[in-house]
């Protein structure tokens, strides 16, 4: 992408207002994960029970849970938890999703076809129930939840990876660099590899928030972080025995979520309108 | 290309995808920690006890052997059996299936009925508030954590307004009424998700036909508004629609994992998760070969639909 029209991508995303607050939403997030040892007011961990699910409070602000620790203080370093499970296994994804698709789409043959039917096998098991089956495969924590969501979303970075490829491969300037006597490497990292992180992109910001809601949903199974570790999902888990006394507990970790995924899917729908391929 | 020949080359295309994803789902045995014969074994240690279920579960002979007698085993629809029930896999499959397949109908209902008119008035309505609300409310429904809306509607109808019940199942024979009552809070958290993805795929459907020359053509007749919408312009927008209902009832189909452990429905989801809990792998290995093959299947129908609904698809082949 040339600079002019890096201006221009910029200017488009620039120009939707939800996509510029969606995208303050996610660094804010980012912020107060990576900044949660001073923002949280309390220890995630630290009990008290003498304030056992206690209301919003001035002390407080979103109340506390079964075992008197702090709502906020849980949520805030959550974040850790849900943002790693988020990138982490996405990025690896994404990073192996590109010399794959590259030797798939560009080899062909029948290395590209046994590729593409393991991929299509892969894609035949629904994304939860890979995470589920792999997470209770490998046993129960964090970094098992994030190699499972990391696997369970390959297939779809692969098949999108090798299809820009395919479709690269025959544009003008691929052909004329073909002329011109450019090696298959050459060709491939200089004048496809740019050209197909557009797409990927995209579907990135959409992964990290299927995958945060995936982390959640094995943490509320047990399957995720382990207590008395603070995540969202876990913390929806317990929230559930607690519903008629203490509501807030099932409240706050779900708005979270909701707020972070809402966010990263009006970033993944700016991102398309300001990266589709026609405005090139 | 007739119908038929579509559907044999697409259901011959399909063999080696299932066969690829039996192995996959075979092999997640492997990924067990230590030795699956002392795993299985539970807290008997008894040499002699693990002895036999290396010999029943036939963990003596090489993995390629393993793999075939799984595999032929599962063709005949022998799931092995459950080690909690100490009953046939298949027959659990069976019974929990058509509770899943009921609470996907009706939450593909509830998905029907709010996506589609959105989509509609979204499209016909473009850049007014009515459409920015409409797409703000689809984003809304594909952002929330399913889970956690049930969680929230548990505590509103049922633990607050004490008007439906929150949670359990009866099977339609047993109490017609109840079954309704149980699974309208399940379809209405399932069937927000897909309306969601239904209205932004109904309103991009219908932006596209609306902009066609025969609706042009059906305008400058002076058709009624109405009846251009609905006649013209819907009814050729449905093709694509029909096609993403087929794949999203097939997603229903295995996405209500967290649903039914939330409302303690006995469907297909409760029975992935008891299984994972149980550490009743054949049961997890059985849920997740048979929902890959609906899923395959679904997105099969899907295509078929699409070949069925498109004349130009049936011309160039």
């Amino acid at each position: 992408m040339t600079s002019a029209r890096r201006f221009q991508v910029v200017q488009r995303l620039v120009r939707r207002p939800a996509t510029v607050i969606a995208a303050a939403v996610v660094v804010a997030f980012i912020g107060i994960a990576l900044g949660a040892a001073h923002l949280a007011p309390f220890e995630p961990t630290a009990t008290d029970f003498s304030a056992v699910r206690k209301p919003p409070s001035a002390v407080h602000l979103l109340g506390t849970d079964e075992v008197g620790r702090d709502v906020l203080s849980r949520l805030i370093w959550g974040a850790r938890a849900s943002l790693m499970a988020g990138v982490i296994p996405v990025t690896l994804a994404v990073s192996l999703s590109i010399p794959l698709g590259l030797l798939s789409g560009y080899a062909g043959g029948w290395l590209d076809s046994w590729m593409m039917r393991l991929n299509d096998a892969m894609l035949a098991i629904p994304f939860l129930i890979v995470a589920i089956a792999l997470a209770a495969f490998l046993g129960p924590s964090l970094r098992n939840a994030m190699i499972a969501i990391g696997i369970a979303s390959l297939p779809t970075f692969l098949r999108l990876a090798r299809g820009t490829v395919l479709a690269l491969k025959t544009e003008d300037y691929v052909e004329a660099a073909r002329a011109l006597g450019c090696s298959r490497p050459r060709i491939a990292g200089r004048h496809i590899l740019p050209n197909m992180l557009p797409p990927l992109i995209i579907q990135t910001s959409i992964a990290v928030a299927s995958a945060i809601i995936a982390e959640a949903s094995l943490a509320f199974l047990g399957l995720g972080q382990q207590p008395p570790a603070p995540s969202w999902g876990s913390m929806l888990n317990a929230a559930q025995r607690y519903l008629s006394q203490a509501p807030w507990m099932a409240l706050y970790p779900g708005l979270t979520i909701f707020a972070i995924v809402m966010a990263l899917n009006v970033l993944g729908d700016g991102l398309r309108d300001a990266l589709d391929p026609r405005y090139y | 290309m007739s119908l038929g020949l579509y559907i044999a080359r697409r259901l011959v295309a399909l063999v080696p995808t299932l066969l690829l994803v039996s192995v996959l789902i075979f092999s997640l045995q492997q990924l067990l920690p230590g030795d699956p014969a002392l795993a299985l074994a539970g807290e008997d240690h008894d040499p002699a006890a693990v002895a036999a279920i290396r010999a029943k579960y036939h963990l003596d002979r090489p993995l390629v052997v393993q793999y075939r007698i799984w595999l032929g085993n599962v063709l005949r629809g022998d799931f092995g059996e459950s080690l909690r029930n100490r009953i046939p896999v298949s027959e659990l499959l069976a019974s929990k299936l058509p509770v899943t397949v009921e609470l996907a109908v009706c939450s593909m209902l509830v998905a029907l009925l709010l996506g589609l008119p959105a989509g509609v008035l979204s499209a016909t309505r473009k850049g007014t508030p009515l459409d920015f609300t409409a797409n703000l409310v689809a984003l809304s429904g594909l952002s929330v954590p399913h889970f956690w809306l049930g969680i929230m509607l548990i505590l509103l109808f049922a633990v607050r307004l004490g008007w439906l019940p929150a949670s359990g199942y009866a099977t339609p024979w047993e109490d017609p009424l109840r079954n309704l009552t149980t699974l309208l809070l399940p379809s209405i958290v399932l069937g927000t998700g897909v309306a969601g993805v239904m209205m932004r795929h109904t309103r991009s459907a219908m932006m596209q036909t609306l902009d066609a020359d025969y609706v042009r053509t059906a305008r400058a007749k002076s058709v009624p508004e109405r009846l251009v919408v609905l006649k013209h312009a819907l009814r050729n927008a449905l093709i694509p629609i029909i096609t993403l209902g087929a794949i999203e009832f097939g997603r229903l189909l295995s996405g209500a994992v967290l649903t039914e452990q939330i409302f303690n429905i006995p469907g297909f989801g409760k029975l992935l998760v008891d299984g994972v809990f149980n550490r009743d792998y054949a049961v997890v290995q059985a849920v997740v070969l048979v929902s890959a093959a609906l899923y395959v299947l679904l997105n099969l129908l899907a295509d078929v639909l699409y070949f069925v609904a498109n004349p130009r698809m049936r011309g160039g082949a």
